[in-house]
């Protein structure tokens, strides 16, 4: 048992940081969920492809450099702790992707991969609807069968960043009349400015237009752009839902650099001398430090031939209540600055923490409500038996 | 990096467990608490002649350590089966002689305390030493200055009567001077360490054994583990028990290393394993009603240790402070 970074994985490490010293912008770019900070982000997005540091975990030939789990994991930690952008390619680099990598053909491989590792094509996720959320199987949207292809219908909502985004992928019921919910659907991508693609930009609890209905009438997808068997879509998205609660979206790095500028605001903000809001800041560095340990333990049994299971269960809750607990002790360290929004004139100088702590919010939501995550871990990983809701 | 246990740890952690969960820990502890030592003796013996004090102490004095990884994973076996005795602070006690040397008498404690022949209490920083009428010598440290003792106060009612706890007297100054100062330093890591692994271990029994109450338990004709409200309370306690896990392996690590960061890495490693362990304890007690607010069961031996772990060699509040010292 150890935690010593090898030569290697030092070396990677210290190119990345070299590389993000030189290139992350001064100042900070506008909100990701407003059509200018989107633009600007797609761009940020543009620059670190070009040097190989959008996708660094993926194959050579689709821009990433074959980094291991552990040097991703070592290179979010320099990218959060640099203070580089948000991620607008995320929703397709951590949840599209993998299931690509996993489920895709060659083709689609070769045709999607470089521009979504590019900024070119950023994707959104169309998975909830009104009446399916954490309920995810109960969705209504169809797919029909058509001459070399399908014909989307329904609606779907709460898709975060489809308001600017190029495409979406989604899960839409192909085969109705089965027998459970779970069987008959299929995972489809099309075009957000396709013919019969209404978008309705739906603004979030800030405001910000970050969210997005849509509405399918009659939407042509070809063959092509099913991902995996047709009818087979629940087990198909089921690798990406681990993927979201798993390590790849909240990866430890976000709140390690997170903690230290809360302990940083704590060492120079008005309610310091409060011993319970040394407590709770003392509490976040110790979450964060257990994150980001028990993700090296994850990456380690993963290097080792093991795989992600109903543990990333464990993790959603953990990270999102941590994000949450760091977020409010930050705004009670603040005080009445605390109330400022991050577009406000002198948020910036009190380190603008009013984003970071909306977004948290939505955490024990998003992925899987919390309440979903508690019931994987007391049946699958305690062995209770499942009961009424 | 691998940070994973190696076969070899946890077989030895297996080991362990197999051979206290075979020694009939509840009656040594209800002997214990009633001042009678020799089932607990007998099992310290078994304990020392698993290895488990000689991690702490080098091999020069007839040890195998000191390997802070293996006894952070002894401790959490210790805890796992609730052993009694002053078992953090005699390998507190190791480490404090050992950064001390002869003058201290380490030629003549060490071997004693590796073969599992000395029961050592070290006192620093607390009014009470645990098991001082147990001990073979207790170690008492004010200031920069030790004293060695045999002689204590009337033993002191506890929330866990399995922790005889007693105020040393008198003694003989064994040392003084700025290296006492650092040694104590040393050993109240070790002992922090030693007490989150045994909170960590104490947690996943009480877990262990609420789960299985649950599944077994029935009210309103089903058993009680398939209502989503105790489903999500022990859902909970398994988070806070698996987040502090890596936080006390990386701290013994640290340790192991003699890294600038251990004393921060031991402290959040005791803040997290004994919240999670009385949290543990909590769940344990509200989820198993009022069997588990009886002292006949079993279980309250558990439940009654999770606090005082929380709170021994640093409370929360004492090692959150460290925490953000840095």
């Amino acid at each position: 048992m150890d935690l010593e970074v090898s030569a290697a994985d030092q070396e990677f490490r210290t190119e990345a940081r070299d590389w993000l010293v030189r290139h992350v912008p001064a100042e900070p770019l506008p909100s990701l969920e407003t059509a200018e900070g989107f633009a600007a982000h797609r761009e940020w997005e543009h620059r670190l492809s070009a040097d190989r540091w959008s996708v660094v975990s993926w194959p050579e030939e689709y821009g990433g450099r074959g980094a291991s789990l552990l040097q991703w994991l070592l290179f979010e930690e320099e990218y959060y702790a640099a203070g580089a952008p948000g991620r607008v390619g995320q929703n397709g680099i951590n949840l599209l992707a993998p299931t690509l990598f996993e489920h895709g053909t060659a083709a689609q491989r070769a045709r999607i991969l470089g521009p979504m590792a590019r900024g070119e094509v950023i994707w959104a996720q169309a998975w909830s609807e009104p009446e399916a959320g954490s309920d995810l199987a109960s969705l209504r949207s169809t797919a029909v069968r058509t001459d070399g292809g399908w014909l989307l219908n329904g609606q779907k909502t709460w898709s975060s960043r489809a308001a600017f985004a190029d495409r979406a992928f989604g899960l839409f019921r192909s085969h109705p009349d089965t027998a459970r919910p779970h069987q008959g659907l299929s995972y489809l991508m099309f075009p957000l400015d396709a013919p019969g693609v209404t978008v309705r930009p739906l603004g979030r609890l800030d405001g910000k237009p970050a969210f997005a209905e849509l509405f399918l009438d009659d939407v042509f997808v070809p063959d092509a752009d099913v991902l995996g068997e047709p009818g087979q879509g629940w087990r198909v998205a089921m690798s990406t839902a681990g993927n979201e609660r798993g390590l790849t979206l909240r990866s430890p790095g976000r709140f390690t650099a997170a903690a230290e500028r809360l302990a940083a605001l704590w060492r120079e903000a008005p309610g310091a001398a409060d011993p319970a809001l040394a407590a709770r800041v003392a509490d976040a560095l110790i979450g964060a430090r257990a994150y980001q340990l028990f993700t090296y333990a994850n990456a380690s049994r993963l290097a080792a031939g093991g795989s992600i299971g109903a543990e990333s269960s464990l993790n959603k809750v953990f990270w999102s209540e941590l994000d949450i607990a760091l977020h409010e002790t930050a705004l009670d360290l603040l005080g009445p600055y605390g109330m400022l929004a991050d577009d406000a004139d002198e948020a910036p100088a009190h380190g603008s923490w009013a984003e970071g702590y909306t977004f948290s919010l939505a955490g024990p939501v998003y992925a899987g409500t919390n309440e979903i995550q508690r019931d994987i871990v007391a049946e699958r990983l305690l062995g209770l038996p499942k009961g009424r809701r | 990096m691998r940070f994973l246990l190696t076969d070899e740890q946890r077989e030895f952690a297996r080991t362990l467990d197999g051979m206290l969960g075979a020694s009939g820990t509840p009656a040594v502890v209800r002997a214990w608490a009633a001042g009678e030592q020799k089932p607990g003796r007998e099992l310290w013996a078994r304990v020392a002649a698993a290895d488990v004090f000689a991690l702490a102490v080098p091999e020069r004095h007839r040890g195998v350590g000191p390997l802070p990884v293996e006894l952070a994973l002894s401790f959490v076996e210790l805890g796992r089966h609730a052993v009694p005795g002053p078992l953090v602070e005699t390998v507190a006690a190791a480490a404090f002689l050992e950064r001390l040397g002869e003058e201290a008498g380490a030629g003549v404690w060490l071997p004693r305390i590796a073969a599992g022949d000395a029961v050592v209490s070290l006192c620093a920083g607390a009014p009470y030493a645990l098991d001082a009428d147990a001990a073979d010598a207790v170690l008492v440290v004010q200031g920069d200055t030790v004293r060695r003792t045999d002689t204590h106060g009337p033993v002191q009612p506890s929330l866990d009567p399995a922790r005889r706890l007693a105020r040393p007297l008198g003694g003989t100054v064994v040392a003084r001077g700025p290296a006492v100062t650092a040694a104590a330093a040393h050993a109240v890591e070790v002992a922090r360490l030693a007490t989150a692994a045994q909170s960590l271990g104490l947690g996943r029994a009480l877990l262990a054994a609420t789960v299985s109450h649950a599944e077994r338990r029935t009210q309103f004709q089903v058993p009680i583990g398939s209502f989503q409200a105790v489903k999500h309370r022990l859902a909970d306690t398994l988070i806070g028990l698996e987040f502090a896990q890596p936080l006390v392996y990386a701290a013994a690590l640290a340790l192991a290393a003699g890294a600038p960061s251990a004393g921060r890495e031991v402290a959040a490693a005791k803040v997290a394993a004994g919240e999670a362990g009385y949290a543990a304890a909590r769940t344990a007690l509200q989820l198993h009603g009022a069997l588990g607010y009886t002292e006949e069961l079993d279980l309250s031996l558990w439940i009654r240790k999770a606090r005082p772990l929380r709170d021994a060699w640093g409370t929360p509040a004492d090692c959150r402070a460290r925490v953000l010292a840095g």
